[in-house]
């Protein structure tokens, strides 16, 4: 995902003259090339995120679109108030970058893991929060975030994560569900890197002679009420899947549309449950852990 | 020259005297007083709050906003019937300065430590486009003690920002006593010294020793420049000078006409 990052925002840095790239001192050699043919408008700018932030919004300010890049706890909770106020109180186009979504870096432990930030960008009026579910959703994010006017939160893997739209990927909007496969019985919708998980149950689902419906809800805000009151109209129950707390993220964001239209669909969230994970562990290994393997979820389903 | 900008800095006291008559922070305000007349009236390059071409103004110590509000009335940008709307229901003259409602408030701020980060992000887009506008920063001594004055005081410098001016209202007074007493960070020329500024000490209520640093900035070329401004909170009526409590009261109505005459 972080190259797919990396490739889209060296053709917006090459578009717009006035987008700037901030790093709090991450990304060992991921930035070479940004920063050679873009010297003037890349800073690492230390280990300092809660100033980066800050001077992000001077910028903004002053006419600059800014994108603030960092690992994902670092970039939304550190440096939260700044976020808060510097930049959502004052809508200025900020893009907030955060790499290692989930259990991206699970072995590290839980203060590099990122399994309430959703929650807490989600509280933020004006606040867009994305997490596009491959490389190729990545790519039209970076785009479609630029182009907004007010702040933004981009929330990605870091590599390896596999294709899912692998013929492409036309008509991406922020705010608007991508319906993979429509079915009529039950939909699984995913967040984030969870996609290709949600793909699997699907398959796994078909395989079962059931008609599944898949959904990749890239953006959690604003949440796509349309897509999720269409769903209810044709399946019985919704899935919801995310490498995130289950308080404040997808599953919340989802519950609170049937509860607000008060829709008849039965309602199943999986995420990981309300406690720090207290043991080294690879993302794999905390998901088996956390019952978000797809084998695990079938069986639940 | 002087008599008109001590005259802005009395009337910015008086504003503040009205203004407070509900509400906390005016012994800060006051002690901020003479340092905006200055500014405004003296340094600042600025016509009208649209002209890209202004110097720009953070009131970092937002809690302060009635002086900044009164300076901005004495500037015309806003009217002066509108300070009577201070903190009042459904106006928008916040206790804390909030970008967009009122003309003349570069960003928003009010939680401590945030002004400085933003004005190095202005003076930054300023160095980049070769624009010659500057970036002044009112920030209270009680709020260095947030780290994030310190992030962006070593961002400013690594960046050679001799564009962006600090001005610290140091009156020795936060929240709940004595800076010293509560976290002392009193050798605040030298912290900024050491993080790669330069600096000056002037009293605070001596317009003349202020007008005279704010005119020899930047101090040093490719150094951003902090001049440390000896306060009194409170400072113009005797019975507010220095006292801890001023910071929370308000100026109580038959007070209030003594307090105004002793300005005079
Ligand atoms: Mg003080």
């Amino acid at each position: 995902m972080r190259t797919a990052m990396l490739k889209q925002l060296s053709t917006c840095m090459r578009a717009d003259e006035s987008l700037h790239l901030i790093v709090a001192d991450t990304g060992f050699h991921v930035f070479d090339d940004l920063q050679k043919e873009f010297s003037s408008r890349y800073m690492n700018i230390g280990i300092s995120e809660a100033c980066m932030i800050g001077v992000a919004a001077g910028l903004a300010l002053n006419d600059k679109r800014v994108i603030c890049y960092g690992i994902v706890p670092f970039v939304t909770m550190r440096c939260f108030e700044q976020i808060r106020n510097d930049l959502c109180s004052q809508n200025l186009p900020v893009t907030v970058i955060g790499v290692g979504e989930g259990l991206t870096y699970g072995a590290a432990g839980s203060s590099h893991h990122s399994l309430t930030d959703i929650a807490v960008m989600n509280a933020l009026p004006g606040m867009t929060v994305v997490c596009p579910g491959d490389p190729v959703e990545v790519q039209h994010a970076v785009e479609a975030v630029l182009n907004l006017d007010g702040p933004s939160y981009l929330r990605i893997g870091k590599s390896g994560e596999p294709l899912v739209h692998r013929d492409g990927l036309q008509g991406f909007e922020l705010g608007r569900g991508i319906r993979l496969r429509q079915g009529r019985d039950v939909a699984v919708i995913s967040t984030g890197n969870m996609l290709p998980t949600a793909e699997e149950i699907c398959e796994k689902l078909l395989a079962a002679g059931r008609d599944p419906e898949l959904i990749s809800m890239h953006t959690v805000k604003p949440i796509d009420r349309e897509l999720l009151i269409d769903v209810a109209g044709r399946c019985r129950s919704i899935v919801t899947i995310e490498e995130h707390s289950v308080i404040g993220g997808l599953g919340a964001a989802v519950s609170r549309v049937v509860t607000d239209e008060g829709l008849a669909v039965k309602v199943q969230r999986f995420g990981i449950p309300d406690e720090f994970v207290q043991e080294a562990g690879s993302q794999m290994f905390l998901r088996e852990k956390y019952g978000l393997t797809a084998e695990q979820i079938v069986e639940r389903i | 020259m002087m008599d008109s900008i001590e005259s802005a800095a009395r009337q910015i006291r008086k504003d503040v005297l009205r203004m407070h008559q509900t509400g906390s922070n005016a012994g800060g305000a006051m002690s901020s007083a003479d340092i905006l007349a200055v500014l405004y009236f003296d340094t600042m390059n600025l016509e009208s709050p649209d002209d890209p071409k202004r110097d720009r103004f953070v009131m970092s110590k937002g809690h302060c906003v009635s002086s900044l509000y009164s300076v901005l009335a004495q500037k015309g940008f806003i009217e002066r019937d509108r300070l009577a709307e201070y903190c009042v229901d459904g106006k928008l003259l916040m206790g804390h300065p909030t970008r967009g409602g009122v003309p003349g408030i570069e960003a928003s701020s009010g939680s401590l430590g945030h002004g400085l980060p933003m004005a190095v992000g202005m003076a930054w887009a300023a160095q980049k486009d070769k624009l010659g506008w500057r970036t002044f920063v009112l920030m209270g001594d009680g709020e260095c003690q947030e780290g994030s004055v310190w992030e962006g005081a070593a961002v400013a410098a690594r960046l050679a920002l001799d564009n962006l001016i600090v001005i610290v209202d140091a009156n020795n007074l936060q929240g709940y006593g004595r800076c010293e007493d509560i976290l002392p960070i009193n050798t605040l020329a030298a912290k900024f010294r050491s993080f790669g500024w330069s600096t000056m000490e002037v009293d605070g209520h001596d317009c003349a020793q202020i007008s005279g640093a704010l005119k020899a900035v930047p101090f040093e070329v490719s150094k951003p420049s902090a001049i440390i401004a000896k306060t009194v909170k409170g400072k113009g009526v005797r019975e507010m000078e220095d006292s801890l409590g001023w910071h929370y009261f308000s100026v109580p109505k038959e007070k209030l006409q003594d307090f105004c005459d002793e300005l005079e």
